[in-house]
């Protein structure tokens, strides 16, 4: 297995509020080699977003605490300077952000807008060659008549349109890390398989390592190779694709996969949910997060479980839930697929 | 954009006229006496209020009058009756010192509202922003015709540090006209000064929470072009509206007081006299000149707010 390209250790990303310090990510780790997509899974609120702006330093401010090490490359990014951050940005690592929207600025070209995170890095190249370089890139993600479209501004191009010219911007200096924030969220179903597959093929043909936040487990499935589950700040979960979808550990990885709509079982009643919502990061539980939604707590969640391999058949398969290996597989059944069970009335 | 502009301009010519009709409406038909005798001022002979009645055609039909009123305005035939000087001649002298007025403090009220405006926003919440708050709200309350006493006094009576009142034409005297503009520009300016920086900075504490700016910060902007490109450029949009309409009250307004305190000889101080003389036509042209002129300066900001801000330019194709 070859190096990791970018080595997440240990993350803990707080931030000082009004009601106290929220610890929005507690104590993240992964590692990401080059050609790989590692999923991260959860709801609003589980601290993906944050994990992965952190680590281009995006969440940097005079209230946040951030500890831990994310390594690129061996370089420490965690205590790196603004400046040395800045240089990596776009260069190095880019991001592609959730709503196209919101995400490019309304008073400028589209062309203009990628030509310009050309420039920044490459204080060489003269305008006329970020444009032609800018145009390029938009051809190749797809825009048709790109050489006209990239006079548009942002309003005139459409949701899956804008979102192809957030891509191609990503791609602009050729980076090795791909963070994408929700990149289809935003957008209808048909757009969101032609993004994803866009996103495939630059995988493939590039050998980018991307990061892919998501709380759609459809979306996962395509393109992951790797999953990571977040519950309130905290990996409750993480493994291959295969072990995450065929062999899910934790009780709210289960309730993921129970909430899939699938079109090959049978229709259900009702769409099967999670009940409850996710605990304020003010005050959480004692112990394991998941316990007051969870239908199978038991004497020992009221400690906090460790992240741990708990399956001697699979040792990158780790989770967080204190229930017996063998236990789990007959408490994830629920009629007749992997699900939660709705807790008693 | 040519379809916009045309837009706006007919726009334009529908709200001159609305003004022009609403100006005449005022002046002639609604007050409850003879307008002729408005016109000619307190001690005319009747002689003189017999010839304003049939040079103005009030026995007319309304639309009849107020076409008259109108070719008078336009052909410059509009006159004060006692002594006989005509109307557009005065305003045309008058015009170099109360644009030389509204100019400079239009480009020092932005120049220090905007720069004050940025570094607050960029030190949001520190001493410096604090500081810059209490001197701006400083600006916004104090009265025009209160700041003006006090800088003369002090600084013309007390140090001599600049002379006192009058206009100076910039071609005859480049550096007493500008001596003598310094104290009126910022009597203008320092409410907008205060105002501006205030606006300003809270367009961009707003824009910096922008999607885009999260944006061009993942590219890898520098903070300075993040923030002046991105967050500064966005944020001046509707300061462009603002100084349109501020611009044209300074001109057809605040000029009237500050040319009357600091005896500048320009259009202001001239309806000032007329009103106190009770000169009807000169209060009248000025009212209507004054009037086209913030219409068409509200115009022309439309047309560079369409060319700042992209997504107004409706209806236009997209090449």
């Amino acid at each position: 297995m070859s190096a990791p390209l970018l080595s997440v250790d240990g993350l803990r990303v707080g931030f000082n509020t009004e009601g106290g310090l929220v610890q929005a990510v507690d104590g993240v780790s992964f590692d990401l080699r080059p050609g790989e997509v590692l999923a991260i899974v959860g709801e609003s609120g589980s601290g993906k977003s944050v994990t992965a702006q952190t680590i281009i330093g995006l969440t940097r401010s005079p209230n946040a605490r951030i500890e831990g090490s994310v390594k690129l490359d061996g370089e420490e990014l965690v205590e790196a300077s603004d400046t040395a951050l800045r240089r990596l940005r776009g260069e190095r690592v880019a991001m592609v952000f959730q709503d196209p929207m919101t995400s490019f600025n309304p008073v400028y070209r589209i062309g203009a807008q990628i030509a310009e995170a050309i420039q920044a890095h490459r204080g060489d190249v003269g305008k006329a060659e970020a444009r032609a370089r800018a145009i390029a890139l938009l051809d190749s993600v797809g825009i048709p008549d790109a050489e006209r479209r990239a006079r548009d501004y942002p309003h005139e191009f459409s949701g899956g349109m804008r979102q192809r010219a957030m891509i191609a911007m990503a791609l602009a200096l050729e980076p090795e890390v791909l963070i994408a924030d929700e990149p289809t969220t935003a957008l209808d179903v048909t757009i969101q398989a032609q993004i994803l597959a866009l996103l495939e093929q630059l995988n493939r043909e590039r050998q980018l390592a991307t990061i892919l936040i998501t709380h759609d487990l459809g979306v996962v499935a395509e393109v992951a190779d790797r999953v990571l589950v977040m519950y309130a700040g905290r990996v409750v979960e993480q493994g291959t694709l295969d072990e995450i979808f065929y062999d899910p550990q934790h009780p709210y990885t289960w309730g993921l996969l129970g909430s899939l709509t699938r079109l090959d079982r049978p229709r259900p009643q009702r769409l099967p949910q999670i009940s409850g919502a996710p605990p304020s990061l003010l005050e959480l539980p004692e112990g394991c997060a998941f316990r007051p939604r969870c239908p199978h707590e038991f004497s020992k969640c009221p400690q906090q479980p460790p992240l741990e391999a708990r399956l001697t058949e699979a040792p990158g398969h780790c989770d967080r839930c204190w229930l017996d290996p063998e236990r789990k597989r007959e408490k994830r059944q629920v009629a007749g697929q992997i699900g939660l069970e709705a807790p008693a009335p | 954009m040519g379809r916009f502009i045309a837009r706006r301009l007919v726009g334009m010519l529908v709200v001159l006229f609305a003004v022009s009709v609403l100006v005449f409406l005022i002046f002639n038909v609604v007050p409850n006496s003879p307008p002729a005798q408005r016109l000619a001022g307190k001690n005319a002979t009747p002689v003189l209020v017999k010839s304003i009645e049939e040079e103005w055609g009030f026995d007319d039909s309304l639309p009849q009058q107020y076409l008259s009123m109108m070719e008078k305005v336009f052909t410059g035939e509009l006159t004060s009756y006692e002594p006989r000087i005509p109307v557009d001649e005065t305003i045309v002298e008058g015009i170099p010192a109360t644009l030389s007025l509204s100019i400079g403090a239009g480009v020092i009220w932005l120049f220090f509202g905007l720069l004050l405006g940025y570094v607050s926003a960029i030190r949001a919440g520190g001493w410096l922003d604090k500081l810059l708050t209490g001197v701006s709200i400083a600006g916004i309350s104090i009265p025009v015709f209160l700041l003006a006493p006090v800088l003369i006094y002090f600084l013309t009576y007390k140090i001599e540090l600049f002379p006192n009142g009058g206009y100076v034409p910039i071609t005859e005297d480049p550096w007493g006209w500008f001596t003598h503009l310094i104290l009126p520009w910022f009597t203008v300016a320092v409410l907008s000064i205060g105002f501006y920086s205030r606006v300003l900075r809270s367009n961009m504490l707003d824009a910096m929470n922008e999607d885009y700016v999260r944006t061009a910060r993942a590219k890898g902007l520098s903070e300075r072009k993040v923030m002046t490109r991105h967050v500064l450029r966005n944020s001046l949009i509707p300061i462009v509206t603002l100084f349109g309409l501020d611009f044209g009250a300074t001109v057809a307004g605040t000029a009237i007081i500050t040319e009357k305190l600091y005896s500048l000889q320009g259009v202001g101080l001239y309806a000032a006299e007329a009103a106190e003389k009770f000169e009807l036509p000169p209060i009248m042209g000025v009212t209507l000149y004054g009037a086209f002129f913030v219409v068409f300066v509200n115009a022309l900001v439309d047309i560079a707010y369409a060319y700042l801000d992209p997504r107004v330019r409706l209806g236009t194709s997209a090449q």
